[in-house]
């Protein structure tokens, strides 16, 4: 049973929630952990806009993602699994799912609360029915998760990743959300390694006239100008494409502000009150975009959780490379 | 514990493992400024201060949650560190636009403290965030949302009580920190929040200082001040005396020095609680009856009885806390002998607790004459106040004696255990009529939350406990609800330690400040000339010459007490 740890670390397969974390390792790490029972958790919040590759592999690949939670089960001795859906996947997947699932521990629940449930931290919080927040790390979710028991949280992409590797049919593919200013939007399936130019270059999606991009989501994904392209992505993959002169960066800017203003959950005070100061200031008719800058930073380096940093990311990026301000 | 290399601003240090970043620079005397954290609570790393940089990380790190290891590099005052404490701070300065000048607190303020450090005069932003222009008062003490940085050290402490009553409401932007509308749930004035706010933002009531000032004003008053037994072990921090420097003497002539005509301690008070509660305790034991008794001197924990569990009311000791029955004492029997005119009396107690405070209101305490037993309560960190404020300094201070005699017994009172030992001592010398041996009971001493001993005194088999801690108090309740005879007496501390851990007490308040307050009166009670409360000469003659029918003793020192609707909490919008 332990070859698929094995073949997981062979292929070095990462995470696809955004975070880039071993797989391998991960699975290691609550297989060797001490505990009764083991919880293995699939995230489908997939919370983040312009992010929709889980839900069309969901729609697509159910099965996968069935067999992918299987090896889990099938690995650690006593494990019961949750797969947690945000509600709109919730209401057209579960039924489809549940009818695969037949007689496999597995449950799927509906996402409680907003883009924060997507954390893996948060969902545990709120699988256990508590306060929508964060928790210190460590002890890690593979040590004490899900009511303190060592848990397994995945990505619906990373557990259809794991069956297809455990099928020896992998073929080192990931999938692309691809959207804005662009002829052909969707989700495909590419070679993981592209950089974000081929990537837009394979489906026929490079822009004619100039462009920017937002990669990682439209909430908390980050700016980057035509001349940053030539990398791989980072975190989750979804490119957003905006067209340079049209586009209103300042109304973008204020977009984003406003909706993590709607989904932080005030815990630390970092992104309590720099998310409510940086709206306060870019609500004002000239906004001073040098003191967002100073708010963005800060969200950036001090946030207790990626919610904060990812505002932080995506105001800084922005501001800096399409606002012309200056710290 | 094992040892590991680090180095801290380049500089390379050998460390214990095991513990987190700040822990260790606070050991070496490396100021990394933080708020939220505190050694008697859980990390929650919310007030995102202690931020430093890790060598081989991207982004900063709260020194409060990372624990050291081998080889690790630690920058803790970079550019980059200070600019980003700089935002964060002033998010705080934000919603907190008053000015400091006249602030009671000043003295004890962090975030004043690193407002000026870090330069921050006024808010650079405009408005005050939402909810934080509320302020509540429950009892005695008032949260200030204004002040409030949503650290969540209160709820904290508030759910280790086992109370649950300050709660954390909404989130996001419109957060707060608030005390809770679910009516089982209601505070008891035990003070712990306000023990553990790094913000000032949960402090106590402080009216009763401007009441005690007018009163020292009066020219016609004789005001008479009493202070609890652990002002002695815990005034000194506020003036920077080591402890054990300060003695009962020096607090004696600073208080004379404001003005107080007669300074009482309320250790000889405690000498007639344990002097009745011994026979109440062997009377109870005698019948068999209302066991185990549970003490009654602590405020917060009988306010905790009657709304909690006010089944257990009939268990507890109706002997009255020893401030009330020293306030009594001096109100009738001293009164007389003095030919004072009850009109023209005051009596001040300086107290470890807010629920003192509470306590005096009490109307059940009213002694027959009409007059409350105890006219106003100050804490020792608003005697501090104002002690300072008259620029009374207590290391300069000239020493005076005390008005009455108190026993070791009544001094150890402060410490949890305390009013166990000294109970025992003189149950001890009533059941057999010999003199206590004084080791014996020492076994209920410490800081720790529970302890619990076994005593032979003539043929009863004595089962006893001591906690502190009103979570601690309620495991105990269910243990001996569930195996009855498990105990036959209890005594009940709200406060972490017992009254050396209290509310009202000189911050910051931690397991080493309270063993070092205990250990103060541990020692006082050695070098006392009496130990013993039954051998106290001035209850001895209370006895013969007043309180000699069972009427009178009762009217001033027994009370009575009832099941307890909510109280809840009022609000002040500003």
């Amino acid at each position: 049973m332990d070859d698929i740890i094995q073949k997981l670390k062979e292929i070095n397969l990462k995470g696809r929630g955004g975070a880039n974390f071993p797989v391998g390792l991960k699975w290691e790490l609550v297989k060797n952990a001490p505990g009764t029972k083991k919880y293995i958790i699939c995230n489908g919040a997939e919370g983040e806009p312009g992010v929709l590759k889980d839900g069309y592999i969901l729609e697509h690949y159910p099965e996968y993602v069935i067999g992918g939670i299987k090896c889990a089960l099938d690995l650690f001795y006593n494990s019961e699994a949750y797969i947690y859906l945000n509600k709109n996947y919730f209401y057209r997947f579960a039924d489809k799912l549940r009818k695969l699932i037949a007689k496999l521990p597995i449950n799927v629940v509906k996402e409680k609360g907003g883009y924060l449930a997507g954390e893996e931290t948060t969902l545990l919080e709120s699988l256990e029915g508590d306060r929508l927040e964060p928790r210190l790390r460590p002890p890690y979710p593979t040590e004490q998760g899900l009511w303190s028991f060592p848990t397994l949280i995945n990505n619906v992409e990373t557990f259809y990743a794991v069956y297809l590797i455990s099928q020896n049919k992998y073929e080192y593919k990931r999938f692309f959300t691809i959207r804005g200013e662009v002829k052909k939007r969707g989700n495909f399936e590419l070679n993981e390694n592209l950089t974000i130019k081929e990537v837009l270059k394979e489906t026929a999606n490079l822009p004619v006239k100039k462009f920017f991009v937002q990669v990682g989501g439209e909430a908390s994904g980050e700016f980057l100008t035509m001349e940053e392209i030539d990398q791989p992505l980072k975190g989750t993959a979804a490119i957003t494409v905006y067209d340079l002169e049209k586009t209103d960066k300042l109304k973008l800017l204020r977009q984003i502000a406003k909706f993590f203003l709607k989904e932080h959950c005030g815990k630390c005070l970092t992104c309590r009150e720099g998310v409510y100061r940086l709206n306060e200031i870019l609500n004002k008719r000239k906004p001073d975009l040098n003191k967002a800058l100073v708010i963005s930073e800060v969200l950036k380096e001090t946030s207790f959780c990626g919610l904060g940093s990812g505002c932080g990311q995506a105001a800084y990026s922005l501001i800096t490379k399409f606002l012309n301000a200056e710290i | 514990m094992a040892k590991v290399k680090i180095k801290i601003n380049d500089q390379e240090f050998e460390v214990e493992e095991e513990k987190t970043i700040l822990e260790v620079s606070r050991e070496l005397n490396l100021d990394i400024p933080s708020l939220c954290s505190h050694p008697d609570l859980e990390v929650r790393a919310n007030c995102r201060i202690c931020m430093v940089e890790i060598k081989g990380q991207k982004s900063l790190t709260p020194a409060c949650q990372t624990m050291v290891k081998d080889g690790l590099e630690i920058i803790t005052d970079s550019e980059r560190i200070k600019k980003a404490r700089k935002t964060n701070l002033e998010f705080i300065r934000a919603n907190h636009q008053k000015s400091c000048d006249t602030c009671l607190w000043k003295e004890d303020c962090q975030l004043k403290k690193l407002f000026e450090e870090y330069n921050i005069t006024l808010s650079p932003y405009e408005k005050i965030r939402p909810n934080k222009k509320k302020k509540y008062q429950f009892g005695p003490v008032i949260l200030d949302a204004s002040k409030c940085i949503e650290c969540r050290n209160c709820v904290e402490v508030c759910q280790n009580q086992g109370i649950s009553f300050l709660e954390v409401n909404d989130y996001g932007s419109q957060i707060s920190i608030k005390p809770s509308d679910n009516s089982y749930r209601d505070c008891t004035y035990c003070g712990q929040c306000v023990s553990h706010c790094p913000a000032n933002a949960l402090v106590m009531d402080t009216s009763s200082l401007k009441r005690v000032e007018k009163m020292l004003a009066a020219k016609k008053l004789i005001i008479i001040v009493q202070i609890a037994p652990s002002v002695r072990a815990t005034l000194n921090e506020e003036f920077k005396i080591p402890y054990g420097k300060m003695t009962p003497e020096h607090i004696a002539g600073a208080l004379k020095q404001l003005g107080f005509k007669y300074v009482f301690d309320t250790s000889t008070g405690a000498d007639f609680t344990t002097f009745e509660e011994a026979k109440e305790l062997i009377e109870r034991l005698n019948q068999h009856k209302n066991l185990p008794m549970l003490t009654s001197c602590c405020p917060a924990w009988v306010k905790y009885v009657e709304f909690y569990r006010p089944e257990l009311i009939p268990l507890l000791t109706t002997v009255r806390s020893p401030h009330i029955i020293m306030g009594g004492y001096l109100k009738t029997y001293w009164l007389k002998k003095q030919k004072i005119n009850s009109k023209n009396i005051k009596v001040i107690s300086i107290m470890p607790c807010l629920a003192k405070k509470y306590e005096i209101e009490r109307p059940e305490l009213r002694l027959k004459n009409g007059l409350k037993p105890v006219d106003e309560v100050l804490t020792v960190r608003e005697l501090a106040i104002l002690l300072k404020k008259k620029n009374i300094d207590l290391k300069e201070v000239a020493k005076a004696p005390l008005d009455a005699l108190a026993s070791g017994a009544g001094i150890i009172y402060g410490a949890s255990g305390g009013v166990m030992e000294s109970a025992l001592r003189t149950a001890y010398y009533l059941m057999t009529q010999k003199e206590p041996p004084m080791v014996q009971f020492e076994a209920v001493r410490g800081i720790e939350g529970f302890k619990k001993a076994r005593y032979q005194i003539n043929q009863f088999n004595l089962k006893v406990a001591v906690v502190s801690g009103l979570n601690q108090a309620e495991k105990l309740i269910q243990d001996f609800k569930a195996k009855p005879n498990l105990y036959d007496y209890i005594e009940v501390m709200a406060c972490p330690g017992g009254c050396i851990g209290g509310g009202g007490l000189p911050l910051p308040t931690n397991k080493e400040v309270r063993q070092k307050r205990a250990s103060v009166l541990y020692q006082l009670d050695e070098k006392a000339k009496i130990r013993c409360s039954h051998n106290n000469p001035v209850l001895k003659e209370a006895y013969q010459d007043y309180f000699m029918d069972k009427k009178t003793t009762e009217s001033v020192f027994h009370t009575h007490f009832q099941k307890k609707k909510k109280e809840g909490y009022k609000i002040n919008k500003k």
